[in-house]
């Protein structure tokens, strides 16, 4: 599967994010910059976390008018696999390609920590490697995660099941305690209704090898590559 | 023309800043302050936009780019007619 990575001025994950397509889950991989115009034919774009324009006016609400997110939205909308970690999921929501909009985190901490992640839906492209309830330890490292959706929409979105990770317990409960954001409905990753867009706050690529404490984040990265 | 605008999280939406501010103030003494809503301000300076396109033309501007609408509303005023 061809990957590709755009990088905006101030994201700063993009580097970590090549390093676990190429490196370690050994599959073609580039940088795409936002100036461009090209996808490259890139089966699936990923919007890597950062502070892409130095997080000015709203977290990714600039990005969002970079000439290459026009092409990625069209990609979108045709089908294509699209994920957007922390900045990136910011980005998508700010495009509207996911519901809801990010706030500042409840107790106004800037949060960079490990977290345990109750996988929900495992019937998408992203999760089918993983089982429904299901535990990962995967890092997050953000200020504006606080995720919110006006009611009729958190609705929406419950009843299609495309809430993908909640943040719990690692025996995965749901408590006011491990929702260390203040996110609506715990809510840490999210999936459009046709089911190719997907967004999440904590970093897969920064739990992809054993060395970084955890390898939990390629169930995620790794559920693309199936049928590739 | 010069317009200000004012974009704030909506009245229904937790603003914790304007709660620790808040605090802040009633720690210092100042137990008649109710509530606090912090926000952002722009101010834009427009070339020939007449007071009627000014009123459409802001709240365009608003809702596309300065305010999320899921999460923040804006009001806004002329400061100076050009």
């Amino acid at each position: 599967m061809k990957f590709g990575v755009v990088v905006f001025p101030g994201s700063n994950c993009d580097r970590d994010t090549y390093y676990a397509l190429k490196d370690v889950l050994r599959q073609p991989t580039l940088f795409l910059w936002h100036k461009d115009h090209d996808l490259k034919k890139v089966d699936c774009v990923v919007l890597p976390g950062g502070f892409s324009y130095g997080d000015y006016l709203r977290a990714g609400a600039i990005a969002r008018f970079s000439p290459l997110m026009q092409e990625v939205a069209e990609f979108a909308v045709r089908g294509g696999l699209v994920l957007g970690i922390c900045n990136g999921f910011q980005v998508l929501t700010e495009l509207g390609l996911l519901p809801g909009a990010m706030l500042r985190n409840k107790n106004l901490k800037f949060l960079c920590q490990f977290v345990n992640l109750r996988l929900e839906n495992t019937d998408t492209a992203f999760t089918r490697n993983g089982t429904a309830g299901q535990v990962l330890r995967i890092p997050i490292a953000h200020f504006d995660g606080n995720y919110y959706a006006p009611p009729e929409t958190l609705k929406d979105i419950e009843s299609h099941n495309q809430v993908l990770l909640r943040y719990s317990t690692p025996e995965g409960e749901l408590t006011a305690e491990a929702n260390v954001n203040g996110s609506l409905n715990s809510i840490a990753g999210l999936i459009n209704k046709r089911g190719n867009v997907m967004g999440m706050m904590p970093h897969p690529e920064r739990a992809s090898e054993d060395l970084f404490g955890s390898r939990d984040g390629r169930v995620i990265l790794e559920s693309l590559l199936k049928g590739f | 023309m010069k317009v200000r605008i004012l974009v704030s999280l909506k009245e229904s939406i937790l603003d914790p800043q304007g709660q620790t501010v808040k605090n802040a103030l009633l720690t210092l003494g100042y137990d008649k302050v109710r509530d606090v809503r912090q926000g952002k301000v722009f101010e834009l300076d427009l070339e020939g936009v007449t007071e009627e396109e000014a009123k459409g033309l802001v709240p365009l501007i608003c809702d596309r780019v300065l305010a999320n609408p899921i999460i923040e509303e804006f009001n806004w005023q002329i400061l100076k007619e050009s």
